[in-house]
């Protein structure tokens, strides 16, 4: 099967702060990596380093074939990126939200209807988004995320501020269902377990784990937060 | 890329018409600081060279405003990352915002000139016309391109709101020279031909050199 995301001792820092090191693992096409750590781990440098948004500075980092930071522009557009921050401008409606990043990847602006009824905002779609709650914000930048039907999506806390109709619903999106390779960062040990073909738990920056989800000891994956 | 950078530059401009958080301050600012060397300097009106230098100094001042704004809605709301995901060559950014401060740059001077005009030249303009809209005009592309570069690169910087001032007035000082020098003689009435064309194409020159500077380095500036 082919490896969508191959990681061999990555490193990352901030000045003299190391922010993930000796990172190794691989996840195969289609399927899901859970990232388990506590808050500061390196959950979100490990994404931002996959989305081509922080180079790595050590070890090797290859997306879909590509090695990164080197053919990083390879990657772009290939990857949906669900952060903390929705990458939605507040003062445009989520129809224009939509159109906008639709316009920027490429994709025909027929699509922007189709993922809001995705979401289930086809009736607030042409409202600020200043005006929408956090669940629907976060709905929103699901659809965002999806838009231009990523071959890599990495989603960090995607079912945070959503009810649980609306995480049913965005399933066929961000869930197996969505077909797509998988970087989930979640503190849901169990949930996340069952959704993990892969598991890696980061402990200040280094690994603590990297294997497949069977074989990983709960317990253990709840240490990580002690 | 020109399709991208439009895209970029209607989202700007619709951000701008909804929260109205640049153009309107800096006519404001302007305005105000027009009243104030009315009352300050006690003269019903100016000529020559002070004349050109209060015209020009606030409007680089006000410009400082809307270069400080310029990224606010990317860096505030995560439209940096959106960018740098998704596949589109980063120069469509800077010409995106170097076309929205131009654009911002033109509407202000609507109002400050005639502002200008009325509380500072008794007012009377009509000695300037048509030479000083195309003075404007090249000084605009020029602080366009260099404020876009210096809103770039104080994007991530935590005191942005110093930084933009420091990096920006210097590099504006040519171009003060050449805008100011070639606005002087108009407001006295007695512009050569030739002097006009030199300090017209004191301005060219700064233009067009950074635009190429903005070009070759604006890929490299929202780097990691």
């Amino acid at each position: 099967m082919t490896v969508a995301i191959e990681l061999a001792r990555l490193e990352r820092r901030f000045g003299e702060r190391i922010a993930l090191t000796g990172v190794s693992v691989s996840v195969e096409k289609g399927r899901t990596l859970v990232v388990l750590g506590a808050n500061g781990a390196g959950k979100t440098t490990l994404l931002r380093v996959l989305a081509t948004l922080l180079r790595p500075h050590g070890g090797s980092c290859r997306v879909l074939g590509h090695e990164l930071p080197r053919a990083a522009w390879e990657v772009r557009g290939r990857v949906g990126y669900l952060g903390h921050d929705p990458l939605l401008y507040r003062d445009l409606t989520g129809r224009e939200n939509l159109r906008y990043h639709a316009s920027l990847h490429g994709v025909a602006h027929e699509r922007v209807t189709e993922q809001l009824a995705a979401v289930g905002l086809e009736r607030r779609g042409d409202e600020p988004v200043r005006d929408l709650s956090k669940g629907m914000v976060q709905r929103l930048a699901v659809a965002r995320a999806t838009l231009h039907r990523p071959d890599v999506l990495l989603l960090d806390e995607p079912r945070a501020n959503l009810d649980p109709g609306a995480a049913e619903q965005l399933e066929p999106l961000i869930g197996r269902a969505s077909g797509s390779t998988r970087v989930l960062v979640t503190h849901d040990v169990e949930g996340g377990l069952a959704e993990a073909d892969v598991a890696l738990g980061l402990r200040g920056g280094s690994q603590a784990f990297a294997l497949p989800s069977g074989q990983v000891d709960a317990a253990a994956a709840r240490a990580l937060y002690a | 890329m020109i399709g991208v950078a439009l895209t970029i530059l209607r989202k700007d401009l619709l951000l701008e018409l909804r929260t109205k958080e640049s153009v309107p301050a800096m006519a404001l600012f302007t305005v105000t600081v027009y009243v104030l060397f009315h009352f300050g300097l006690d003269r019903d009106s100016l000529d020559g060279e002070l004349a050109s230098g209060v015209l020009w100094v606030t409007l680089l001042l006000a410009a400082v405003i809307g270069v400080s704004r310029l990224f606010a809605a990317e860096r505030e709301q995560g439209g940096i990352d959106a960018l740098l995901l998704a596949p589109v060559d980063r120069t469509a950014l800077f010409l995106a915002k170097a076309t929205a401060l131009f654009i911002y740059l033109m509407a202000l001077e609507l109002v400050a000139v005639p502002a200008f005009a009325l509380l500072l030249l008794g007012p009377d303009l009509s000695g300037a016309f048509p030479e000083l809209p195309v003075i404007l005009l090249l000084a605009n592309v020029g602080l366009a391109s260099v404020g876009a570069l210096v809103s770039a690169l104080a994007v991530e910087a935590r005191a942005r709101e110093l930084v933009v001032p420091l990096l920006l007035l210097p590099l504006l000082v040519p171009l003060l020279i050449g805008a100011a020098s070639a606005t002087e003689p108009l407001l006295r009435g007695d512009q050569s031909a030739e002097d006009l064309g030199r300090f017209l194409g004191l301005l060219g020159a700064y233009d067009a050199v950074f635009v190429l500077i903005a070009l070759a380095v604006f890929d490299f500036l929202l780097d990691d």
